[in-house]
């Protein structure tokens, strides 16, 4: 009996959670998959019509801003705040008073929720009421910094403020990695008398390889599920000139009654999701057989 | 489920101690949850209590009602709705053709509502012939609003067409005011370009446009003359306008920031909030051309259970619109009543000529439902011209292009 207990204790206590996440998130991603191809507006249909739900979505010129949009942030929010994370986390690295109170600075802005952030950055950068007319106010009359109102380059200011937002967590999974980098490597590099840059680019970086990973995993699929963000800053404004693939299913789901164009364009940012995942959990699991 | 055994259980015991007389129940589902709306719904409340019945609040803000209807789906799918819900233009016939609205033919015939409301109005409460909403107010959505001190140092008169309202604007900027004031968000770039259509194209366009969804129509080079139009007023705004709350722009015109404001006449509630008065503060008028485009909140019944609900919502649907709701009701909020038979001793000016115009209009056919306000269309059609509506207005889009944007976006939701 004991026996039996000590071998399937485990299973019965993973059981419910189990069950709970096959009915939740894989029981619900397959009924999004149907909705994705019926005719559901106002509500749920269950007769399968084909694919013309995607032939919407494809034909939509709003989703492709969507999905441009998410190129773009995603593209430069992962990549600009990898680099500003690594160098503050390198900075931090250099034995500096004080350390502790600096980190603790930088990734505060992790702990303010997305809206916070949305509209603190809002108002900074609106023309009429933060950053512009704070220098036109020094006597700069002809600075101009209208980028949140503008179509063109609205979706970089989400940048700004995400990044603003998430560098600092990037820094200090960084900042792990360094230090768990062997001491003695450093040493004994340090003693054939290598320049400390050098001694950053041939032997930290490359052996920090997975945190990198991690970091990309990690802002990616904040990158693809940004929403609040948008909400609170433009709310997709000007025009739909910032939407995001997160925002146009929520404004078809809720606001305009077209349940199947919500669900097919879900699917869309799974599959986006999957393309980024599904690497690194091959990468993951082949490493672990070896 | 229990529950359910348990409620039943619970109300046949409650029929038995209280006899066979059933008390009216109405569970109301609404998003009037802010000032002078929260104190409107108030007032219906008063009246139902006053009535002998009993009224279960349920008021769900947010998201200028997308809350609301979230919560309603997942009542109805549980197959548990509201006896009233706040809904309005086609949503009605939409949730009808789900199966879940009731008919209130009965107290509809008994009040005589076929005589006192307008034909186009009633026309939405009405579920394939018998009635299954109650209206309770009438916006009109084709107002302009001005500064009159403005319009008065500059020499310029009310405008009655678009070019008036142009020479207006330009006449404006070189004084350095800012001619129109607007919020850049979709909806109320849509309404500016539906009073737009309306102004250009005249009622039958407008209908066919808006309306009936004519590819033709949408297509015409009236609409590219349309866009030309939007395409000047994008000239007319502060460069700050993105995003801004419609009640800001109004606050702009109130403190001579601005001239003009085209806007629906919750606006007049702004300005007599900030004891401004019309006709001395501020002017009203209809926006350029002819028409009406009007705004109609309405309460959609749904099918309920049991004789206490079925009264319930019976008695909710004749005080709703009651001669003394409709007056008490649309003081507080701005508009007008729907009935045509109530009389306006007590309204102000913007609302005698509102109503004015909605008789006139009502006679000679272009009283026509708001597209921006969701009384015209199905809300996956109405988002996909609004898109290509704010998508243009918010950049350097030329009208050929918008017009052929706007036909293939609609064909894509037909």
């Amino acid at each position: 009996m004991t026996l039996w207990l000590e071998r399937h204790v485990p299973k019965l206590v993973l059981a419910p959670s189990f069950a709970a996440i096959l009915l939740f998130v894989y029981g619900f991603i397959a009924w999004t998959g149907w909705i994705s191809l019926t005719k559901s507006r106002l509500m749920p249909k269950y007769d399968i019509e084909g694919v013309q739900q995607y032939t919407r979505l494809f034909a939509a010129p709003r989703w492709d801003v969507a999905m441009n949009n998410l190129y773009i942030f995603g593209a430069l929010f992962i990549v600009i705040a990898m680099v500003l994370g690594l160098g503050l986390a390198i900075l931090l690295d250099q034995k500096i008073r004080a350390e502790g109170v600096l980190r603790t600075i930088y990734l505060y802005p992790m702990a303010l929720s997305m809206i916070v952030t949305g509209t603190a950055w809002k108002w900074i950068l609106n023309p009429g009421l933060g950053l512009e007319k704070v220098v036109q106010g020094w006597g700069f009359e002809n600075f101009k910094f209208d980028w949140l109102v503008n179509t063109d380059y609205a979706i970089y200011t989400i940048v700004i403020a995400a990044v603003w937002q998430s560098s600092g967590f990037v820094m200090a999974l960084f900042l792990a990695g360094l230090r768990s980098v062997d001491t003695e490597i450093i040493k004994a590099a340090q003693v054939d008398g290598i320049p400390t840059h050098r001694i950053y680019t041939a032997i930290i970086i490359p052996s920090m390889a997975p945190i990198f990973l991690s970091a990309f995993i990690v802002l990616s699929h904040l990158a693809i599920k940004s929403f609040d963000l948008v909400i609170a800053m433009t709310n997709g404004g000007p025009g739909y000139a910032t939407d995001l693939p997160a925002t146009y299913m929520y404004a078809m789901a809720f606001s305009r009654g077209d349940l199947g164009q919500a669900a097919s364009s879900a699917m869309i940012m799974m599959l986006v999701v999957f393309t980024i995942v599904v690497p690194y959990l091959y990468s993951e699991l082949r490493t672990r057989n070896d | 489920m229990k529950f359910t055994v348990f409620a039943a259980a619970t109300a046949a015991l409650c029929a038995l101690a209280t006899t066979s007389v059933a008390e009216p129940q109405a569970e109301v589902l609404h998003w009037w949850t802010s000032g002078g709306e929260a104190k409107s719904v108030a007032v219906l409340q008063q009246e139902f209590k006053d009535a002998g019945g009993t009224w279960t609040d349920m008021p769900v803000a947010g998201g200028g009602g997308d809350a609301a209807m979230t919560a309603l789906r997942a009542r109805v799918l549980s197959g548990n709705a509201p006896a009233a819900v706040q809904l309005k233009g086609p949503a009605i016939q939409e949730w009808y053709e789900e199966g879940v609205l009731s008919d209130i033919s009965a107290v509809a015939e008994e009040n005589g509502w076929a005589d006192v409301l307008p034909e186009a109005i009633a026309n939405h409460m009405k579920c394939e012939g018998h009635w299954c909403a109650a209206p309770v107010n009438v916006h009109r959505v084709d107002w302009i609003w001005a500064n009159k001190k403005i319009l008065e140092d500059n020499g310029i008169a009310m405008p009655t067409t678009w070019d008036e309202f142009n020479a207006a604007a330009e006449k404006l900027k070189a004084a350095g005011i800012t001619p129109l004031a607007h919020g850049g968000q979709a909806w109320q770039d849509a309404t500016v370009f539906e009073t737009v259509v309306l102004g250009l194209g005249g009622a039958e366009f407008f209908q066919k446009a808006l309306v009936d969804l004519d590819p033709e129509a949408l297509g015409s080079d009236t609409m590219k003359a349309v866009f030309d139009q939007m395409r000047l007023l994008r000239g007319d705004v502060d460069a700050n306008f993105s995003g801004r709350d419609w009640n800001l722009a109004t606050a702009m015109v109130m403190n001579g920031e601005a001239a003009f404001q085209i806007m629906g006449d919750w606006a007049k509630g702004e300005f007599l909030a900030a004891g401004k008065v019309p006709g001395e503060d501020f002017l009203c008028a209809s926006t350029p051309g002819e028409g009406y485009l009007y705004n109609v909140d309405s309460f959609a019944m749904f099918d309920v259970d049991g004789e206490d609900k079925e009264a319930g919502q019976a008695l909710l649907a004749k005080l709703i619109v009651g001669p003394s709701f409709q007056k008490v009701f649309n003081l507080n909020k701005g508009s007008i009543p729907v009935r045509t038979d109530v009389s306006l001793d007590d309204f102000d000016m913007c609302a005698h000529t509102s109503s004015e115009e909605m008789a006139s209009s009502s006679e000679n056919g272009s009283l026509l439902p708001s597209y921006a306000h969701g009384m015209a269309l199905r809300g996956a059609q109405s988002g996909a011209i609004t898109d290509v509506v704010t998508a243009h207005f918010n950049s350097d889009m030329s009208s050929d292009d918008a017009v052929k944007m706007l036909v293939d976006a609609v064909a894509a939701v037909q």
